[in-house]
């Protein structure tokens, strides 16, 4: 089970109240909890990854185990403590605009 | 009796202003979407209760919302906008060539008929259609591939294109406007367009009378008559006589010939509307007077209408999509400002007063007449 906090904006985009849980059956990386991600909540696709490039958007942050994970490629295993649910995968929206 | 229905999109959500058709008391409801910006809303003419609404952010991207229910709940659909094929690059700031990038959207213009059917107008400039109540786009990408696309420029509020009209007695022929690149018009629904700037001259650019290249405000135009088209450029008050062929200046007596918002009464085809503004770069009322000015004469004669509206210390702009009218039979004319007032004349202008007073700087303003 992968644990997966979302900023307060797609909270409310995704209609959850908390942070949400996602089965993968294969090796967890970023692109396997934001395509699990956005299967299960489709509102969210193109909010977090541009739709065609599948690029992060530049005003997202991908944080976990108080590290910034957000340069690493999209195939890198994701912490083990974030493949276990011990930890979650934090995506924030970055602090900008002053 | 009637209602009316009027929905202001803002930088920080949006609100929907109810009253009846006296149009003295509202009830407000909202902030929908708080904290996105809502470059635009608007009701669909076959069915009033459907409402689009483009809900952006410059963390989180593009999201559409629709309404079933006429804004009391929402649901989000399609925000997948792919350029067709190879998107190919307009010029850039410096002049150099920049790919098109999709931003956000700003203008949804429901389809006359069909509530399924929705028109979003983008930056950078594209129009796409949506057929199936916005769960999925298509580029009508004849506008962008028609050959002056390499030679757009962005404004400085972006390359977006933000105007749509429709034409009621032609249903083929659609008009957009795209700043700073100018009017465009197709007559096959959108298939295949050409720029329609014939009499506009823009003293900015290089050729002043090129074909594309002019920042269009917005435009706007009669549905009894669809081919007068009225246009707030970024210089100059414009008209068209025939569906955008050929352009005169009508700026007449204006204080400032430079503004955004343009509308037509809802009744009187002759009688039309826009905010002179300060420019460039101040964007405020001149003198610090908010003035809506008046033509009853398809411009050229402009009469200033100013009572019930902030004459002194009054440093608000009105932008391009803030501006509406009811049909009611004393047509109501209304417009948001980016101090977050949103105002409205139920005597044709003669008189103003606050529906709102204190919501975030108002982005745009759509009316539905209910009945």
């Amino acid at each position: 089970m992968i644990r997966v906090v979302l900023p307060a904006h797609l909270k409310v985009l995704a209609r959850v109240s908390s942070e949400v849980t996602l089965d993968l059956t294969g090796p967890v990386t970023q692109r396997a909890v934001l395509d699990a991600l956005e299967a299960r909540y489709p509102m969210l696709a193109g909010t977090i990854r541009d739709h065609d490039t599948q690029r992060r958007r530049p005003f997202v942050r991908l944080y976990a185990c108080e590290e910034d994970l957000s340069h690493d490629p999209p195939d890198a295993p994701l912490p083990a403590r974030v493949a276990s649910g011990d930890e979650p995968l934090l995506v924030v929206g970055a602090m900008a605009g002053g | 009796m009637s209602r009316v229905r009027v929905l202001v999109g803002t930088r920080k959500g949006a609100f929907v202003l109810s009253s009846d058709g006296k149009r003295e008391r509202w009830t407000v409801a909202g902030p929908f979407f708080g904290g996105w910006e809502i470059y635009h809303m608007k009701g669909s003419p076959a069915d009033p209760d459907r409402l689009y609404a483009s809900q952006s952010s410059g963390w989180f991207g593009q999201v559409v919302q629709r309404s079933k229910d006429g804004g009391r709940t929402w649901e989000t659909v399609g925000n997948k906008f792919s350029y067709d094929g190879t998107p190919g690059t307009h010029q850039w700031y410096d002049g150099t060539p920049h790919p098109w990038e999709f931003k956000r959207v700003w203008h949804l213009e429901p389809s006359q008929t069909d509530p399924d059917v929705v028109h979003a107008g983008v930056e950078d400039a594209a129009l796409f259609r949506s057929k199936d109540g916005g769960q999925t786009w298509e580029e009508l990408s004849g506008l962008r591939g028609h050959g002056s696309g390499p030679k757009w420029q962005p404004g400085a509020g972006g390359m977006c294109l933000h105007t749509i009209l429709f034409n009621p007695a032609d249903p083929e022929r659609i008009v957009i406007a795209i700043s700073a690149a100018g009017a465009f018009r197709s007559d096959d629904s959108g298939a295949t367009w050409r720029p329609i700037n014939r009499g506009l001259k823009s003293a900015q650019i290089p050729d002043p009378e090129a074909e594309v290249g002019h920042c269009v405000h917005h435009i706007a135009s009669h549905p009894s008559r669809p081919n007068v088209l009225f246009m707030q450029k970024h210089w100059d008050v414009m008209r068209s006589d025939d569906g955008g062929d050929s352009w005169r200046e009508v700026s007449g007596n204006l204080p400032s010939d430079f503004g955004f918002a343009i509308d037509v009464h809802a009744h009187e085809p002759e009688t039309i509307y826009v905010v002179p503004i300060k420019s460039d770069s101040e964007h405020y009322p001149p003198d610090g007077k908010l003035r809506v000015y008046r033509s009853r004469t398809g411009g050229n004669e402009w009469e200033p209408l100013s009572k019930g509206l902030p004459q002194q210390d009054c440093y608000v702009n009105v932008l391009r999509d803030a501006m509406a009218v009811d049909s009611l039979d004393s047509c109501g004319i209304y417009f948001g400002t980016t101090g977050g007032q949103v105002y409205r004349s139920v005597d044709g202008g003669d008189s103003w007063a606050p529906i709102v007073r204190h919501l975030p700087a108002v982005l745009s303003v759509e009316v539905q007449t209910l009945p």
